[in-house]
């Protein structure tokens, strides 16, 4: 299957890329390249094969539900482009 | 000067010996960096002062016979490790001005054992290539050439500025990511030793994300030795990361002399790809004689599913990125774009944050997750994925090891492969399929090829077995006494 101008555009809003319109053509081509690359898995017959998941094969461990870190809102902040007091802060986005 | 030449453990045995002190030590290192750092690029950032600091605390746990086994010498820490208070970049834009308050698990542990970190290096973005040249803060150079020309050869990737650093003498050893390749392939193409350890023996906590279920850290050095001196400090159970395994740490120091008379290595034939590059099948063939000289039986093997492996490959590592690096908002860390609403912000931010390798996966991954095409691509990938564990455990069903080239050919010029991804992803057809099922890869210099550059051969073992690896690669290393130097070199002009 071969990707379309408005589907490119479309993933790219689902990923939250901004992409110029004279952006769309050539990343359109790439992404068909590597997609009808990736095709050659039609190939395989995977009836009856189960999904790997991880990388590591063991079961994953149990913890207890119990909070184990934190308080310390400073560093957590530390990095952030804006913030209002404890908190993060970002455009209004309510009216 | 003398320095250059010494291993890990020379170099621990001299400092306790008090036959030079940490700080001689480091401060060589550092000159190394000052007068090859501006033209190799392998540093992002240089931690001069602190690494002195470190260094004088060193001579100081020397003296009263408290040092830990990496006491004073000096290593390179990739910049996908976050380290406490150093910026930590990923290699991207958008991490530029990240200053990490907390210390990664593994860079943690080579602290504690007495390490000192000289600087972060270089990295393909979001260790996301095979050349180092997506980094946002340029291309690492390598430091070897071809014979009779100047082109600028790439250091191979993600962890170019890792192995450039190692390669070139700059350091003595060096931490490295690999996903897909990223130690093993770089490590090749810079002419120095590298291990991926087998999934969850090094926690991934406090490292940036790319690729959660292949991501593995390990080590660079110039022997098999010093690797596995690394890899021991390194490695070890960590609560914080659900992933990481509890298994005791195995003595691979010890491992790397065991030799392997009794052993049975695996041929895997369909390694062997049609137009094969001569000198890589030839140095292949050399490295099955050696085995074989020590007392090995080599044996052909199969693992039927290896040309699916890129293919595979590339569906779920940007469909694990996709998701990973959605938390680059340009909100709770990172670079902002301001936007007229939030939905503008993020993508602004992210437009401008991000190189087009790590686009072009966010999209793939973002489709190949999508409704609709989900099973289509990413379920179809995790089955293709057990299929190829499955050709592992038949193949370790009847061997012990598997040898291998680590990658296609040697080192590239800088502006080659750089047009079409595809012919980029190619470099790590050998290196892949051991990350899609977890099992341990170890690159080891080789030989050189007709144009003087250095070959790696991989070594590939079963879940938790690096002991064997080391082993089959230290008499690999030995039958090849691989000498060559690289032509960018520290100390060169006295040696």
């Amino acid at each position: 299957m071969s990707l379309d101008h408005a589907t490119v555009r479309r993933i790219a809003r689902l990923a939250r890329i901004r992409l110029e319109d004279e952006a769309v053509g050539r990343l359109a081509a790439e992404l068909n390249g590597i997609l009808g690359w990736i095709e050659q898995l039609n190939e395989v017959d995977v009836t009856g094969v189960e999904p790997l998941t991880g990388g590591a094969q063991i079961a994953l461990r149990m913890r207890a539900d119990a909070v184990t870190d934190g308080g310390y809102p400073d560093m957590i902040l530390a990095n952030a482009p804006d913030r209002e007091g404890e908190f993060f802060a970002v455009p209004k986005v309510v009216e | 000067m003398m320095f250059f030449d010494l291993s890990i453990a020379q170099a621990a045995a001299g400092l306790r010996a008090r036959e030079f002190s940490a700080r001689e030590l480091v401060g060589a290192h550092l000159e190394a960096v000052a007068a090859l750092n501006p033209r190799l690029n392998a540093f992002i950032t240089v931690t001069e002062d602190h690494a002195r600091a470190r260094a004088d605390a060193a001579d100081a746990a020397l003296a009263r016979g408290e040092a830990g086994p990496l006491a004073g010498i000096p290593i390179a820490m990739k910049d996908l490790f976050c380290t406490e208070g150093v910026r930590t970049t990923a290699g991207s834009r958008i991490l530029a001005d990240f200053v990490p308050p907390y210390e990664s698990t593994v860079s943690g542990n080579l602290v504690r054992d007495g390490a000192v970190v000289v600087g972060k290096a270089n990295l393909d973005e979001f260790a996301m290539g095979s050349s180092n040249i997506t980094s946002a803060f340029g291309p690492v150079q390598n430091p070897w050439t071809r014979l009779g020309s100047n082109a600028v050869l790439v250091p191979g990737g993600s962890s170019g500025g890792s192995a450039a650093a190692v390669a070139a003498r700059m350091v003595m050893g060096a931490t490295g990511t690999d996903t897909g390749g990223s130690i093993r392939q770089p490590a090749a193409f810079c002419g120095i030793a590298g291990i991926k350890p087998t999934y969850g023996r090094c926690s991934r906590w406090g490292v940036v994300a790319f690729a959660s279920s292949l991501d593995q850290a390990g080590s660079f050095g110039r022997s098999v030795a010093d690797c596995a001196i690394l890899l021991g400090s390194m490695a070890g159970f960590d609560p914080r990361d659900s992933t990481s395994v509890d298994r005791p740490v195995p003595d691979y120091v010890g491992a790397c002399g065991r030799g392997v008379r009794g052993l049975r290595i695996g041929v895997p034939r369909e390694y062997r790809m049609d137009g094969m590059n001569p000198d890589v099948e030839r140095l292949w063939q050399e490295g099955l004689g050696w085995l074989r000289a020590a007392g090995a039986t080599i044996v052909d093997v199969s693992l039927p599913h290896t040309k699916y492996g890129l293919a595979t490959y590339y569906i779920v590592a940007p469909a694990e990125a996709s998701s990973n690096l959605a938390r680059y908002d340009g909100v709770r860390y990172g670079a902002r774009e301001d936007g007229v609403d939030l939905i503008d912000l993020y993508e602004r931010t992210r437009a401008a944050g991000f190189g087009d390798e790590v686009k072009r996966r966010i999209m793939i991954g973002t489709y190949v997750l999508s409704a609709g095409y989900y099973d289509a691509y990413y379920l179809k990938a995790q089955k293709v994925r057990a299929l190829l564990l499955k050709d592992f455990n038949d193949a370790f069903a009847s061997v012990d090891a598997l040898l291998t080239p680590t990658a296609p050919t040697g080192a590239f010029a800088q502006g080659e492969k750089m047009d079409d991804p595809i012919a980029m992803y190619l470099n790590d057809v050998f290196t892949v399929p051991a990350s899609m099922a977890g099992v341990p890869g170890m690159s080891v210099p080789a030989g050189l090829d007709a144009q003087g550059l250095p070959l790696g051969l991989q070594v590939i073992g079963r879940p938790f077995d690096e002991e064997t690896v080391f082993a089959v690669a230290g008499v690999i290393e030995a039958a090849a006494s691989f000498e060559a130097r690289p032509a960018v070199l520290a100390g060169k002009e006295s040696g």
